[in-house]
């Protein structure tokens, strides 16, 4: 089963184009990624936030063309580089920002911060501070989904760098071992941190799934289309119990690996070279194209957007700090009297 | 009541949760085959794919068993030999014990990891290892070691019960040593120490292998006319700081005694906490005995001179109640 083959899949499931309504709301999704970081970007440097946090401008129709092709019940595990997931998840900018500034509002009630932001009622695990942290998780989710008899989906998102932990591959072994309904999603955004793919990566990514007899699908990650349509039919394979799918989506991340990094390792000339294929700009131009959503409803919706980021940051602002007392809350979970005879 | 070894003890654990809750799933690697110490035996006859071969990839096994109780099961994992738990360090530390702090509460993570530790017959040093005090330093795992079938038993089936990562080290020596066990349903509560025997001259605190031991070097100690309590903790996070102050308040003196390096071990834990509460009330220095700080050798003569026997904890038990003899020293 080689990764070319199944490309022809994707072709096919591309045919069956969202409807209006989903286009829309994927947009405004996009939109809403890109607002929240550039947002976020700015309080970050002007040194009003605490911690480290990884910016997601450049990749949104990942996040979004993934999430979008999942039903309400299906599960996503997430990386470093979270934001957008979670808002493709659909979490709201209050409960993020909220946790991005420590406050008690916050959505891990300011436990976990930037890397660490979860909603466990939406199906969203977890960003996660460890490169690769999310496959075990994934393989778990999809073990709890046979085990328990949903039809739950779990999509890990990985990065390049992620491809080369040990893990990838214990979880493609195990999860193509036992058809487990799960999406291996890798946003290849060209950097393992500071360090350029060619300098870490051997052979053709999509290529590694082959091995395992997992199919590996090559996408535009700029494209938030096809990267919906090769989810979509990775999702349906999946739920029909024809296991794992490896999805490689190239695109490019517009800032360095965390904010406030100063970038030595590529050049302005690169950089702007691939801000050419922005995919919110390709997606606009599309949706006009046909008719979809004009310019001026692009404008309105990057209003709209920008304002609920605003005011995200003002409750965040007057939401108050988590209370010292509770330092040691959550490290535990109470047991609870199941069958516990104590 | 039925007579059975430790590994009889919890694979009737098993047997007696899994049939009263179905989303307790076995993990690991042969233990479809019934694992090492026959603490598996039967299980997949029973309960079928409920008893999950898993490829030798730890950390894939331990990454999908946070997974999977992150999601509504209880897995109890089999990392057999400790030192390949090792191989998900990562995954203990990192998503295993952080999973619901990091997450601010919203997660529950109820698995057991079942490991086999201790010294065996010239299991050599990737064989024979103890780490309870890694796995105790980390915040956010509860960490058990029984030292008899009864309590093998009762604290599997609590560590179970737990909606936490427990970590469940069982001492391959005393495997085979049996007890009567009850049949059914019944608890050990983590967090509960237990005094084995009852003395007013000191307190010797351990707990697994070594807690067996201690009570061989309280016989011995007897003999000596030094009356000892022995107090075996059974899982040392929750501690049960508690049981151990009441003794020594009562006796002064105290031994710490584990089948690890003494070095940076557990047992320093102890003493410290001790000497912290008690300093005032302490008759004697708290003294440690563990294994002397070096990877356990093959040859049976150099395995013996670097684990921990009775007689070493009898041989510092007297050196803290001040009545030394010359056998009793050694370099340290």
């Amino acid at each position: 089963m080689g990764f070319t083959a199944i490309e022809a899949t994707a072709g096919t499931a591309s045919a069956q184009v969202p409807s209006h309504a989903r286009l829309l709301a994927m947009h405004r999704t996009m939109v809403g990624i890109r607002q929240f970081e550039k947002r976020v970007r700015t309080d970050y440097l002007a040194r009003r936030m605490p911690g480290f946090t990884h910016s997601y401008s450049g990749q949104e129709a990942v996040a979004t063309g993934g999430c979008a092709a999942l039903q309400p019940g299906d599960l996503i595990t997430s990386t470093h580089r979270g934001h957008g997931h979670a808002i493709a998840k659909g979490v709201g900018f209050r409960t993020m920002m909220a946790e991005l500034y420590g406050k008690a509002a916050g959505g891990c009630a300011g436990w976990g911060g930037s890397m660490h932001i979860a909603d466990f009622s939406l199906g969203m695990l977890g960003a996660n501070g460890i490169v690769g942290g999310g496959f075990g998780l994934a393989a778990g989710a999809a073990l709890a989904a046979r085990f328990l008899g949903t039809d739950d989906v779990t999509l890990c998102f990985f990065g390049d760098g992620a491809m080369n932990k040990g893990t990838f591959h214990e979880a493609m072994n195990f999860t193509a071992l036992r058809q487990l309904p799960v999406i291996f999603l890798c946003e290849n955004n060209q950097f393992a941190q500071y360090t350029a793919l060619e300098r870490t990566t051997a052979g053709a990514l999509a290529g590694r799934g082959t091995g395992y007899g997992v199919p590996g699908v090559e996408v535009d990650g700029n494209d938030v289309l096809p990267v919906e349509a090769a989810t979509r039919a990775a999702a349906a394979r999946a739920r029909q119990g024809g296991g794992p799918t490896l999805i490689i989506a190239d695109t490019y991340r517009f800032y360095g690996h965390n904010v406030g990094e100063a970038v030595s390792y590529r050049s302005d000339a690169e950089v702007a070279l691939r801000r050419r294929q922005d995919p919110i700009p390709r997606f606009e131009a599309w949706l006009q194209a046909g008719g979809i959503l004009d310019a001026a409803g692009c404008a309105r919706v990057s209003a709209e957007v920008a304002a609920e980021v605003d005011e995200s940051v003002a409750f965040a602002l007057a939401a108050a700090d988590p209370d010292p007392d509770t330092a040691l809350d959550h490290l535990f979970a109470p047991t609870r009297a199941v069958w516990s005879l104590i | 009541m039925p007579l059975l070894s430790m590994g009889q003890a919890t694979n009737d654990a098993m047997r007696v949760v899994m049939r009263i809750d179905p989303t307790v799933v076995v993990t690991g690697l042969d233990i479809r085959w019934g694992g090492s110490f026959g603490q598996f035996r039967g299980l997949y006859d029973e309960f079928g794919e409920r008893v999950l071969d898993m490829p030798i990839s730890e950390a894939l096994i331990v990454g999908a068993a946070v997974g999977a109780a992150s999601r509504g099961l209880r897995p109890v994992v089999s990392m057999s030999f400790v030192e390949f738990a090792l191989g998900a360090i990562d995954e203990i530390v990192n998503q295993a014990a952080k999973l619901r702090a990091i997450f601010g509460g919203q997660a529950r993570v109820p698995m057991v990891l079942r490991c086999a530790d201790g010294v065996i017959r010239s299991a050599a040093a990737q064989h024979s290892e103890s780490l309870e005090a890694l796995f105790a330093h980390v915040p956010g795992l509860k960490v058990v070691a029984p030292s008899t079938a009864y309590d093998a038993k009762g604290l599997l089936i609590s560590a179970i019960a737990d909606d936490n990562p427990v970590i469940f080290l069982e001492n391959k020596r005393i495997q085979p040593t049996k007890a009567e066990v009850p049949e059914g349903l019944y608890q050990v509560p983590l967090g509960e120490a237990v005094v084995r025997r009852q003395g007013s001259d000191l307190t010797i605190i351990a707990y697994s292998i070594q807690a067996v031991n201690a009570l061989q070097a309280a016989e011995a100690l007897a003999w000596d006319g030094i009356d000892a309590d022995v107090i075996d903790l059974r899982s040392i996070v929750p501690l049960d700081v508690e049981t151990v102050m009441r003794s020594v308040r009562k006796t002064r003196h105290a031994v710490v005694a584990h089948e690890a390096w003494t070095f940076g071990g557990f047992g320093a834990e102890v003493a410290a906490q001790i000497q912290e509460a008690l300093f005032e009330e302490l008759d004697a220095p708290v003294i440690r005995v563990g294994a002397r700080h070096t990877h356990n050798p093959f040859a049976p003569g150099l395995e013996r001179a670097v684990v921990l026997a009775a007689e070493e904890i009898a041989a510092a038990a007297r050196r803290v109640a001040g009545r030394v003899r010359r056998s009793d020293r050694r370099a340290p």
